[in-house]
């Protein structure tokens, strides 16, 4: 390509295949070449495929109950056995993603918004503003979730709506330090300083100028936060503070089955472990590929 | 147990012979080809300098002659031998050996050589255990290392960490650790480039004089053409990843033979060009991409003189008859290279000066203290200025004098201390930006050194020049989109650029991309901070061609730095020169470059290396440049400085005395006295 501009000689710019591609559709291919994203990807789609249409392919209704069959041990009509007062656990275990899959990513995306909007003040503004928030969000990290958890249940009553700000919140500060300090790096660039010679207000700055320089460690740190959501709502509901009977949420099956396990009833508890732990695996897999394909 | 082996074969073979070498990085799926049939000979003790712009293969050369290229780069045909040793057969431990013991690099940025984490000496005497030698008498050698290097105080040095000492230092002893295991070839990878004009001269007159202390054959590759005329007996000019010129140095430049080459001296503004005299000569378009498909001669596309023959009949190297040595030139027309037309054309419409403008930018008594660790840190000291309405004003000074600081407080992006002034076509400025006048903010606009930083990476070049039209020019609509049309044209851009994000552009758009955004708001003064240090000459050309067209048409004041002294002469009417913060000597261009000069400005212009290699008695400053933290008492530079009188110096600042109208200088020698010790040292002394 040797087209020359009349105009004053400066020509096309040279063709050059890895520029062709903006830096997300970069990221976009190594994620599709990354076989750990590719492998979290598999699972998670399978538990919100489930999520979405299990109700369809389970064999049984996963709320009735058949007391003559309770605690039977898994068989050809069982796979995976019935719980004490006899639903079927494989039906169960397939649609008990359904809340756990709205909860933990609304949670993490309220965790995002917050968490970047601090990120972004602290870092803008740094001194004084910087000092306060960040010491509040230090205060605020400090305490356990099941506390606050506990101290928000009491308060606004048990709903799915105070596990999402519950886990939300506690996740926020998280992401703002993240946000912070890429934004403290992207500060010292000369184009903020640029828009600051052309008188742009904070807000313009922040949010038009720097905002879509820090999206990369924030989508990281979100697939990364979104695991420890679905671990935390688990353990919420398996604690009774969460999602509430008669969901089949796992959390909340292995709280009201732990107490077989010591008489030989595994089934009840197994397999729901297993479902969170796949579930949490499959996203943290998905976390790596992304942080991967950020930090190629 | 190579020893005898390398005595064996040593005399008849050459240090470096690349055999049709091609090496090709893989990218997107494609090989693509970087080095093609790379022809190239290095006899033993000798020094060749590779030059060529950012691109063309000069580092890929250094990389595969010990098999370091990455892990997408591979080496597709041709053979490479060191000393004879075929390196493409070597296996694994004996590769490791030929890099343990005949082969040394220096690279760029000492900073990244050295471990930050250990102390200077372990890593010095863990080369010298390498070689089986250890305890006390590893750590002599390592001593005896940074003497060769000349290194004051030694064993201090070696107790410190690689971030206690200066680039300059750190230089030195990443040369020290090259040379540790008497390598029979060193390879310099753009070794001063980082460096400042003083420090560069130091660096490069270590190893000259170690050359003639070691048998090492060299290869020096550098983007600059001075260094390499100044360090090596021959040159060989890259392009596109081929060998386009070869010859004696001297030969080289003096009487280049290659399209490419006349074109890449005429680029460099020489002999104290300037503005008003001329406008640089530029190369067109670009280097062919990696792996492009090269049909004729790879320089056609650029080349006025180029032919049908040149398009499709590749040029082999045609050897030129030289009483001066084996000459390689690859043109078909290699005897009319030299008549190839200017890509540019050289005149300018001379401006009409008005001689007794008032004055738009006044500084007067500006100081800014920053706190280091409790201790004050006072980056500007009492400078004062005045410009004129399109003139320029030349900043000049080592890193850390104080130019950039300087360039920030005129903007008001760092407060200045109270009591100083800055006044903007006779209104005093706010010292902070924000309570600066919309007006006031885009009569100032600044050019940053850096594009990758100055530019918004997330934004288009339409986002990013309309934002500045809108908030600056306060358009809008259709009359910003005619306007955005008029900016872009007049730099250069075209509408095909608009809808790219920087990270597409090449080095030098994005210059010019940051250049129409400053002159959005039709600014009365823009502050050129290095704006083209990151750029290769020929761009750099085409910006400072720019610049001052810009400044002629628009009658706009810069304020330019650079550490580039011709970059400086050629676009500057006035220049300041500043030490530790303050202004050492300041006047109107010629005079200060004429002379007499300052004992700082006269080491300074000393320094730069010359392509014409005329001998100038050449003056070395000893010793780093103090902190700012701590500077020296009396006159800042007495610790440097060659021309010290006295004890003067050391107790009693001297004062900014106006020796000539307009030209001042701070020293205690007195103007005639620095003309004729300064006539003086040009005439040759005798040896």
């Amino acid at each position: 390509m040797s087209t020359t501009d009349s105009s004053a000689g400066i020509p096309a710019p040279p063709p050059n295949d890895t520029n062709r591609r903006g830096p997300l559709a970069e990221v976009f291919f190594s994620l599709l070449r990354s076989g750990t994203f590719l492998t979290g990807l598999a699972i998670v789609t399978f538990w919100v495929a489930c999520a979405l249409f299990g109700e369809h392919f389970a064999p049984y209704d996963p709320l009735a109950d058949d007391i003559i069959n309770a605690l039977a041990p898994p068989s050809a009509e069982h796979w995976f056995g019935t719980d004490q007062i006899g639903r079927d656990v494989f039906s169960r275990v397939i649609v008990g993603s359904r809340d756990i899959l709205t909860v933990a990513p609304l949670a993490t995306l309220l965790a995002t918004i917050a968490g970047t909007a601090l990120g972004l003040f602290t870092g803008y503004f740094r001194g004084i503003v910087d000092d306060v928030i960040s010491r509040i969000l230090e205060a605020f990290m400090a305490i356990p979730v099941v506390i606050v958890a506990l101290l928000a249940i009491v308060a606004l009553g048990t709903s799915k709506t105070t596990v999402i700000v519950v886990i939300g919140l506690s996740f926020a500060p998280i992401i703002a330090r993240t946000v912070r300090s890429a934004v403290l790096a992207e500060r010292e660039l000369d184009y903020v300083a640029a828009a600051q010679l052309r008188h742009e207000s904070a807000l313009h700055t922040m949010f038009v100028e720097i905002l879509p320089n820090v999206i990369p460690p924030i989508l990281v740190e979100t697939t990364v936060r979104l695991g420890y959501a679905i671990f935390a709502v688990a353990t919420l509901s398996f604690m009774g503070f969460g999602i509430q009977p008669p969901s089949p949420d796992w959390g909340l099956s292995i709280s009201s089955n732990y107490g077989m396990i010591g008489g030989g009833f595994w089934w009840t508890v197994l397999f729901d472990a297993l479902a969170i732990a796949s579930l949490v695996i499959g996203v943290n897999l998905a976390a790596d590929g992304v942080h991967g394909a950020f930090n190629d | 147990m190579t020893e005898p082996a390398k005595a064996m074969t040593g005399k008849a073979a050459n240090a470096l012979e690349l055999r049709d070498l091609s090496v090709a990085y893989r990218v997107g799926g494609r090989n693509r080809a970087v080095l093609r049939n790379l022809n190239l000979t290095i006899g033993q003790g000798e020094a060749y300098g590779l030059v060529g712009e950012s691109g063309c293969g000069k580092s890929t050369v250094a990389l595969s002659v010990v098999r370091y290229l990455p892990r997408n780069g591979s080496i597709t045909g041709g053979a490479i031998a060191l000393d004879g040793q075929d390196v493409m057969k070597l296996d694994a431990e004996a590769l490791r050996r030929a890099r343990a013991e005949s082969v040394s690099m220096v690279y760029q940025d000492p900073g990244k050589a050295l471990n930050p984490s250990i102390r200077i000496g372990r890593q010095l005497t863990e080369i010298f255990e390498l070689a089986s030698v250890s305890g006390q008498a590893a750590e002599d050698r390592a001593i005896a290392m940074l003497n060769r290097v000349r290194i004051s105080d030694p064993v201090s040095v070696m107790q410190r960490y690689p971030h206690q000492l200066s680039g300059g230092m750190q230089q030195r002893v990443a040369i020290a650790m090259a040379l540790a295991n008497d390598p029979s070839m060193l390879i310099l990878d753009e070794p001063t480039t980082g460096l400042d004009a003083t420090v560069e001269a130091e660096v490069l007159d270590l190893i000259g004089q170690l050359r003639q202390e070691l048998s090492a054959s060299i290869l020096f590759i550098s983007h600059n053409l001075a260094v390499v005329s100044k360090m090596c007996d021959r040159v060989g000019v890259l392009y596109a990843g081929m060998l386009v010129e070869e010859g004696p140095t001297q030969a080289v430049f003096n009487d280049p033979r290659h399209p490419y080459t006349v074109a890449l001296l005429r680029c460099l503004p020489r002999g104290g060009q300037r503005k008003d005299q001329g406008r640089l000569d530029t190369i067109p378009g670009f280097l062919p991409g990696i792996g492009a498909d090269i049909k004729g001669c790879a320089f056609a596309d650029r080349c006025v003189l180029a032919t049908e023959r040149c398009r499709t009949e590749p040029p082999p190297l045609y050897e030129l008859g030289d009483d001066r040595g084996r000459r390689l030139s690859r043109c078909h027309y290699h005897e009319q290279a030299q008549s190839l037309p200017r890509a540019t054309p050289s005149n300018v419409a001379a401006p009409a000066r008005q001689a007794a403008s008032p004055a738009v930018l006044r500084v007067e008594g500006l100081n800014k203290t920053y706190a280091s660790h409790g201790h004050p840190l006072r980056a500007v000291k009492d400078v004062s200025v005045s410009l004129r309405p399109g003139e320029t004003l030349g900043l000049v000074g080592e890193s850390g004098s104080g130019k950039t600081t300087f360039a920030r407080l005129l903007l008001g992006l760092v407060p200045p201390d109270e009591g100083g002034m800055i006044e903007l076509e006779g209104k005093q400025l706010a010292p902070r930006l924000e309570s600066r006048s919309d007006d006031q903010v885009k009569a100032m606009q600044i050019v940053f050194q850096n594009p990758d930083s100055a530019l918004n990476r997330s934004h288009s070049i339409r986002h990013i020049i309309g934002r500045a039209l809108k908030r600056l020019a306060g358009l809008s609509g259709a009359a910003l989109q005619a306007r955005l049309d008029d900016l872009v044209r007049s730099v250069r851009l075209t509408e095909r650029h608009l809808a790219l994000k920087p990270r597409q552009l090449s080095g030098g758009l994005k210059q010019r991309v940051a250049i129409a955004r400053a002159f959005a708001g039709e600014p009365r003064i823009v502050v050129c901070d290095e704006p083209t240090s990151a750029l290769d000459v020929s761009v750099q050309a085409a910006i400072l061609n720019l610049l001052a067209d810009l400044q002629s048409k628009e009658d706009v004041s810069y304020i330019f730095i650079s550490h580039d002294l011709a970059v400086v002469r050629y676009l500057s009417d006035q220049i300041a020169v500043l030490y530790l913060g303050r202004i050492m000597e300041i006047g109107p261009s010629e005079d200060v470059f004429a002379g007499p000069h300052h004992p700082y400005t006269e080491a300074l212009l000393s320094a730069v290396p010359k392509l014409d290699q005329s001998e100038t008695v050449r003056i070395r400053l000893d010793g780093e440049i103090p902190s700012a933290t701590n500077p020296p008492s009396g006159c800042v530079f007495h610790t440097r400085c060659p021309r010290k009188i006295g004890p003067i110096c050391e107790t009693q600042e001297p004062p900014l005395s106006e020796a000539k109208p307009g030209h001042a200088i701070r020293c205690h020698i007195p103007y005639e006295e620095l003309e004729r010790l300064q006539k003086k040292a040009v005439e040759p002394e005798p040896a």
